[in-house]
């Protein structure tokens, strides 16, 4: 779908359609890949000098405050806006019932999301938006516009609509899959294990609020929006306008915290772009925090039919992973619950559905290892139950049920470290010092237990261009629409680029976020460092071979190092071999690699944690993961990407719950008092440790994405430590002290 | 008015309702400080009023023509870092940077509370405060860092404060080699 707007010319382009033994990120000399260098973007961050969307300085900007909707479903009937108009200050109230556009748009979609907001679809939806000379005044304006709605009766009761579910149709796996015969395997198995699991609808909560400023310039708009993957984007918001694509720019230079919800357009960047085109000057809109929660997206809750079947062996013989999820009537995107069970463990009979319940409560959509990130606790869980059943240690049965092959599809995996991770995490925690009989270690009021859960997460590969140029002064510049949303893409670029064309990271300019350079998949779902890295290893790939035939050289006699090219025993420096400059575009595509073995990257977490046998608080203590994902671009940036994982994993375990009144679909909980994403005191050091890897089946970088394994498989650790700590086996997340009371030990 | 930030007096005609937060960043150009709630729920907002931190969020501009601000640009500039904001780079206590800003000018207003003996509910002795990795993350529990840089953060005031230099990412290195 993007081959449109990739366009053709003098470009290396690779589809991987085959393994790519070779990287030359293995023979470049320079020594800078990997190494844990500090982000090249850091003193800018540091200094307040980063300039996130809302932040440019733009002349005659006129201030809009959005208006959502007070009703759960419904119509509205007039918006009475003359008595905010005569507020001084207040320039206009602006809607548009057909081109507003009613639900956020999913990432990577290159059309209009469903647009049109007379028709009101959930608590919250953005219907108008207010246009003042100050935030204050339209702040206050938004807050006084009367508005007039039709009531219709809503769906917002999850268990009371269960018998309204659909199946959904596919998307990055099947809603249903059906192998063998999971209900006469559990019938035969000596050793079954049968459990409900239920996780709650949750937030991304990045630390900036979703923002857009509009500027139209004749009939083209430049919007500077907070968002994750502006090539598509760009498109959505075309799309949604009416207008080519041509005449819209997306500038993303620095986006603070995405984890899925802004990879797809929201409504501030709608509303600002028509509201600038009405006033004829430019728009500032900026979600309030509440907006934020009521009106982008959320993380469907979801409940969890987990089957499994084990011989004595331990040997899984069947899975079933069965799930209902939610989402507005319309939309068919579903959580993909079971897309690490589809590949994790053995087991000839398996049934992983995914079943949908239409509610009037905000879209659902992708948060950070959507699937994984709640799917693992179903699976992980009920693998720590099977554990015990079994009388095995959690880390035996999963060795026990590691394979070789995709228990699917008879096809191999491109590559997996998951017993490794497991054993090499188990010696380095400690594990041994666990009791394997639950409430039985004590420290005064304190009942401590650890516990065990595998990581894995998908691998994809999306469609990514960059372009290289070195200039004359042996300078370089890397540009591409890819982004960095606090992933570290800024830097592990420039360290590609450094490695292979011999340039000190210092001296390559990074220009990332902006449509108008080529066109890139973006971040999401933890393919962004690997496709934009692949892209940028191309084009130096091509510059590479230009430099040789400067040097009158064959490639592989050549060699780029601190600025020189070196060769047939001659060093010059790079800037007299460009001339006046030497630029090559790089562009990476998915091929038959992908349907030929399954790709994922895989780890072990393990967890420590407190549980007070008085009040039922759960502190958790220590926390240690060990990830394989390929090659690690950059220590520093990957070890911290998983650190931000595995806090995601405690938040889901033990706090975050976004609750939806059952009368009208209002969250009740939209705010950061609220919504409770851990604080510092809720994470103790944790501890990440890579084991090294090569994947040359999944792109020429060999690496994997990194991003969202620290999540997978994060919650249900920290889960089976609470109940190894005090025997309570909480099935209904996140695990709040008024769960665990009842069934906590006598003093 | 006239309001006195990072040592520069600068002359701004605001709303009674503006915050101080507002007063920087849409009528002086300083977006250093962010806005991730508007609540004083976040803390990405912190600057130094006074010596103090506070949520400037939280607070009308109107209020502080007499204060000493420091916002973060006043802390240190690229090039000429403060050494919280270098030990932030060099720790990557942080990774999209949008509630840097006030995670930095909170960790320097802490430090300072520490110094003058204030104890906090991690505190074992109330009347001699020792800055344990607990302390550190007690008192940085007003900063929320959903990128969950806190281990990173906790490692980089503690370096500044003089008390261990812990580099767990050079020994997670090493086991790959980089």
């Amino acid at each position: 779908m993007l081959d449109a707007i990739f366009g053709q010319g003098d470009r290396n382009s690779l589809t991987m359609d085959k393994p790519h033994p070779d990287s030359l990120l293995d023979t470049s000399v320079q020594g800078v890949i990997s190494r844990p260098l500090d982000r090249v973007d850091g003193p800018f961050k540091v200094s307040g000098t980063a300039t996130y969307a809302a932040e440019y300085q733009i002349d005659n900007l006129a201030h809009g405050v959005l208006v959502g909707a007070k009703i759960g479903h419904g119509t509205v009937t007039a918006i009475d806006a003359s008595a905010v108009k005569a507020m001084p200050g207040v320039i206009d109230v602006i809607t548009d019932y057909d081109t507003f556009i009613r639900n956020p748009q999913q990432g990577g979609e290159t059309t209009a999301p469903t647009q049109g907001v007379k028709e009101v679809g959930y608590f919250g939806q953005i219907v108008a938006i207010v246009l003042a000379e100050s935030f204050e005044v339209a702040r206050d304006a938004a807050q006084r516009l009367h508005i007039e709605y039709d009531y219709a009766a809503g769906a917002y009761d999850f268990d009371a609509n269960r018998d309204q579910s659909e199946t959904p149709p596919a998307s990055q796996i099947p809603a249903h899959y059906t192998q063998g015969n999971v209900d006469k395997a559990m019938t035969q198995a000596p050793v079954t294990v049968e459990a409900t699991y239920v996780t709650p609808s949750q937030n991304s909560a990045a630390m900036e609020p979703h923002a857009s400023i509009a500027v139209w310039n004749d009939d083209a708009l430049t919007l500077y929006g907070s968002y994750q993957m502006p090539t598509s984007d760009a498109q959505q918001l075309a799309k949604s306008l009416g207008i080519s694509e041509k005449k819209v720019r997306i500038i993303a230079r620095y986006i603070g915290g995405g984890f899925g919800s802004k990879l797809g357009i929201a409504p501030e960047s709608v509303a600002a772009a028509i509201a600038a085109k009405r006033l004829g000057r430019p728009v500032k809109a900026v979600m309030a925090r509440t907006q934020v929660f009521d009106a982008t997206v959320r993380r469907s809750n979801t409940e969890q039919r987990l089957r499994l079947a084990a011989g004595k062996d331990g040997k899984l013989t069947a899975i079933g992973h069965d799930s209902l999820t939610s989402n507005l009537p319309g939309e068919d995107y579903f959580e993909p619950v079971g897309i690490g069970t589809h590949f994790l463990y053995r087991g000839e009979n398996r049934s992983i559905t995914h079943d949908m319940v239409p509610l009037n409560l905000l879209l659902s959509g992708s948060m950070r290892a959507p699937g994984e990130a709640v799917g693992m606790i179903g699976l992980e869980c009920a693998m720590d139950e099977l554990a015990e059943k079994l009388g095995f240690d959690p880390i035996d049965l999963r060795k026990a049920n590691d394979i070789d092959a995709d228990p699917e599809k008879d096809i191999p995996f491109s590559s997996r470290q998951l017993s490794r991770a497991l054993q090499v995490g188990a010696e380095k925690f400690g594990w041994d010092q666990r009791n394997p009989r639950p409430a039985q270690r004590r420290e005064g009021e304190w009942l401590i237990g650890m516990g065990v859960a595998s990581a894995a997460r998908s691998n994809m590969l999306q469609q990514s261009s960059a372009k290289v140029e070195i200039h004359a002064d042996g300078s370089a510049t890397v540009s591409s629409a890819m982004t960095d949303i606090g992933t570290g893409s800024y830097t592990i670029l420039a360290q590609i680029a450094g490695e292979i064309l011999g340039i000190p990271v210092e001296k390559i300019r990074m220009s990332l976020g902006d449509t108008n350079d080529p066109p890139a998949a973006g971040s999401g779902g933890s393919w962004g460092a690997t496709s934009a890295g692949s892209a940028v290893y191309l084009a130096c790939e091509l510059l590479r071979d230009k430099l040789a035939k400067a040097m009158d050289v064959d490639p592989g006699e050549l060699t780029l190092k601190d600025g020189q090219a070196i060769g047939a025993n001659r060093s010059v420096p790079l800037g007299e071999l460009v001339g006046q400059g030497m630029e090559a575009t790089g562009e990476i595509k998915p091929g038959k690699m992908e349907k030929a073995m399954t790709q994922a990257s895989y780890g072990a977490h393990f967890a420590e944690v407190a549980v007070n046998a008085v009040t039922g608080e759960v502190r958790v203590r220590r926390m240690l993961g060990v990830f394989a994902a390929g090659r690690v671009l950059n220590a520093k940036t990957a070890r911290s990407q998983c650190l931000g994982g595995m806090t995601f994993g405690i938040g889901a375990a033990l706090t975050e719950d976004l609750i939806h009144d059952q009368r009208n679909g209002k969250l009740v909980n939209r705010d950061l008092a609220e919504y409770h994403v851990p604080v510092n005191a809720d994470v103790p050091q944790l501890e990440v440790h890579f084991l090294d890897e090569r994947d040359i089946y999944a792109n020429p970088i060999h690496a994997k994405g990194i991003g969202e394994l620290g999540i997978s498989g994060a919650a249900p650790a920290v889960a089976n430590a609470v109940y190894n700590a005090c025997g309570v086996r909480v099935r209904e997340f996140p695990i709040t002290c008024d769960k665990l009371l009842d069934g906590l030990p006598a003093l | 008015m006239k309001f006195n930030i990072n040592g520069k007096t600068h002359d701004a005609e605001v709303d009674v309702r503006t915050s101080l937060l507002d007063l920087c960043r849409e009528h002086l150009g300083l977006t250093g400080s962010k806005k991730g709630c508007d609540h004083g729920q976040c803390g990405a907002c912190t600057m130094l009023v006074d010596g103090r931190r506070i949520n400037s969020c939280l607070t009308l501009a109107v209020m502080h023509e007499d204060s000493e601000i420091v916002t973060i640009e006043g802390l240190g500039q690229v090039g000429d870092l403060h050494p919280m904001q270098d030990a932030f780079v060099r720790h990557d206590g942080y990774q999209c940077g949008y509630c840097t800003p006030g995670q930095i000018c909170s960790a320097v207003g802490m430090l300072g509370e520490v110094e003058k003996g204030w104890p906090s509910h991690a505190s074992a002795d109330l009347t001699a405060v020792e800055l344990s990795d607990a302390e550190i993350s007690e008192r940085m529990s007003g900063n929320l860092c959903r990128c969950a840089a806190y281990p990173n953060i906790v490692d980089a005031i503690r370096e500044v404060a003089g008390k261990g230099d812990r580099q767990p990412v050079l020994e997670a290195a090493r086991e790959i080699g980089a």
